[in-house]
């Protein structure tokens, strides 16, 4: 059913494709461009040396980007063809969703790892805690692989690019976003439920350098549900 | 090697293919025919594991792909219609990552890549991307992706769709070349294809199988009816026409224009022309063609699928 040596090799394949195209390295340039001005537009200001700033924006930023990078990894195979290829090859359609899943997790994490120079250039600054920074980077695997299950899970539900990334936009957005606003404007008795759900309100957590079992279970665990879901809709596409 | 019990496909309230049953031996090279929406694609994608069947079962060495969907498919090389493969990837990589993924051991794996390569004329195009490759060679790389494996079973969608007649011709001796060693199945809406390439045909229509047979003998089964055109100036109604040239276990069919167009179509029987030409003797018709029409494989295709739009 699994197949380990299958999976990497798709990876592989995948992850290879993403930097076949330029747009791989545009988009890292935005990405980082986008993160590094929202993070130091506001540094200076609190004359604090600390990166919890970074880690509080890195959740809204990855919403808008991620479904960006996923939106393909279905939807263009659908379109193309090649899905048929692929699928009718003897690999198993967990391979495949595997395979992609951690491809596009690792091209977000080799996206996301020039911003190490941060931390590197604020300590010649002074004394910086790096704990909570350590943690926000494992935090943000995590992170990273709940928003790229749900782009994956939008990209299986249709033919288009653009449908894929609009699912995957709204979901991760309401999750990382939406529901902080909301919580001003909800009831009481509810804000533990939105406290629940919120991805930032998780990984806030995380970026205070609470490295939390139970945020990083729920990341872990929304990544295995949106897996599933990518699962089960690649295999109801067999019924036709 | 592979065999088709009551395979039955819905779309929905769609029936796509309708309860169809066949059988291919081990060697043969077998054509499936059918005008377009005929349930050709369908019945190959469930043949390849891409769709579930609603209902019927298949066996590839008599193993059924519902228990051993992906053991089957490394039986399998197939490649669907216009070759759909990644376009970014350099044909060689593209290759080299099929070759991993379809169970090529990691030492075999050049010596397969080489294999395949000169089989189906890759050379020149090895170290280019995939997209970047005329129709005829993007083709070739399809064949090579399917053979890569050395399967005992090649299934082809329309492996020559979209191609020029020269591309054609050299995909047609790639695919016979192959056949010698395996099992293959073609589909195709050319019957020039068919005829050129494959030992036996089976002709499908509206998801049912309307026709099952090594080529010639569908010929031989047709050529034992024989069809007459006939175009006379006449003011007689059909109905008269029938009447007027009833022969037994003919049937007439008549079309209308300025010339009524009659057709008759009936089992050899000898002197049959001197019979029908009696007949319309007797009348005041004025007949400005009668001919028999040339027997082919063309037009036994078209008897089979076309609805009978004259009758």
């Amino acid at each position: 059913m699994f197949n380990f040596k299958k999976t990497i090799y798709i990876t592989k394949k995948e992850l290879r494709s993403f930097f076949y195209s330029p747009v791989a390295y545009i988009f890292i340039c935005i990405f980082l461009v986008a993160l590094g001005w929202l993070f130091f537009s506001k540094f200076f200001l609190y004359n604090q040396l600390e990166m919890r700033d970074f880690f509080n924006i890195l959740p809204i930023v990855l919403a808008f980007v991620i479904p960006s990078i996923t939106m393909g990894l279905f939807a263009e195979e659908f379109s193309s063809g090649s899905y048929e290829v692929i699928s009718t090859t003897s690999v198993s359609t967990l391979d495949i969703v595997i395979g992609k899943f951690f491809a596009a997790i690792l091209f977000m994490l080799i996206a996301l790892l020039p911003t190490i120079m941060y931390p590197l250039f604020l300590i010649f600054l002074g004394d910086l805690d790096l704990g909570p920074i350590a943690g926000g980077y494992i935090g943000s695997i995590f992170l990273i692989s709940a928003l790229v299950s749900i782009g994956m899970f939008a990209s299986s539900l249709s033919k288009s690019q653009i449908v894929s990334f609009i699912i995957a936009l709204s979901i991760s957005v309401t999750l990382c976003l939406l529901l902080g606003l909301m919580k001003s404007i909800t009831p009481p008795f509810l804000v533990d439920l939105i406290d629940y759900f919120s991805f930032s309100g998780r990984f806030g957590n995380i970026a205070k350098g609470i490295l939390d079992l139970r945020d990083i279970s729920y990341f872990i665990a929304i990544s295995v549900v949106f897996l599933f879901l990518t699962y089960q809709n690649l295999e109801l596409r067999k019924i036709g | 090697m592979i065999e088709v019990k009551n395979l039955t496909k819905y779309y929905g309230d769609f029936l796509a293919v309708n309860s169809i049953n066949f059988k291919i031996n081990k060697g043969e090279v077998v054509g499936l025919l059918g005008p377009n929406g005929a349930g050709k694609s369908t019945t190959i994608r469930m043949l390849t594991g891409y769709y579930t069947p609603s209902d019927g079962e298949i066996f590839i060495n008599d193993i059924s792909v519902k228990d051993e969907p992906i053991m089957i498919k490394s039986f399998i090389g197939y490649i669907p219609e216009s070759s759909p493969l990644y376009k970014d990837m350099v044909v060689y990589d593209y290759l080299k990552f099929i070759a991993h993924i379809q169970n090529v051991p990691d030492n075999l794996i050049a010596e397969r890549i080489d294999f395949v390569v000169e089989k189906c004329g890759l050379e020149e195009v090895i170290y280019k991307k995939v997209g970047e490759l005329s129709k005829g060679y993007k083709q070739r790389t399809g064949l090579a992706h399917s053979i890569i494996h050395n399967p005992q079973i090649l299934i082809l969608d329309e492996p020559t769709s979209g191609l020029d007649p020269n591309q054609i011709i050299e995909i047609r001796e790639l695919i016979k070349e192959l056949g010698k060693e395996k099992t293959v199945l073609l589909s195709s809406h050319i019957l020039s294809e068919v005829e050129a390439t494959c030992s036996r045909v089976i002709i499908i229509n509206r998801g049912n199988i309307v026709a099952d047979g090594s080529t010639e003998e569908l010929l031989k089964t047709f050529t034992d009816v024989e069809k007459f055109i006939i175009k006379v100036k006449t003011k007689d109604d059909t109905e008269k026409i029938k009447n007027l040239l009833k022969i037994e276990n003919a049937r007439i069919s008549v079309a209308d224009g300025a010339l009524k167009e009659i057709v008759i179509s009936l089992p050899k029987t000898n002197e049959i022309e001197e019979t029908i030409y009696r007949k319309i003797k007797e009348t005041d018709w004025i007949l400005y063609e009668f001919r028999k029409e040339e027997q082919s494989l063309e037009n036994l295709f078209k008897e089979l699928t076309m609805e009978d739009k004259n009758v």
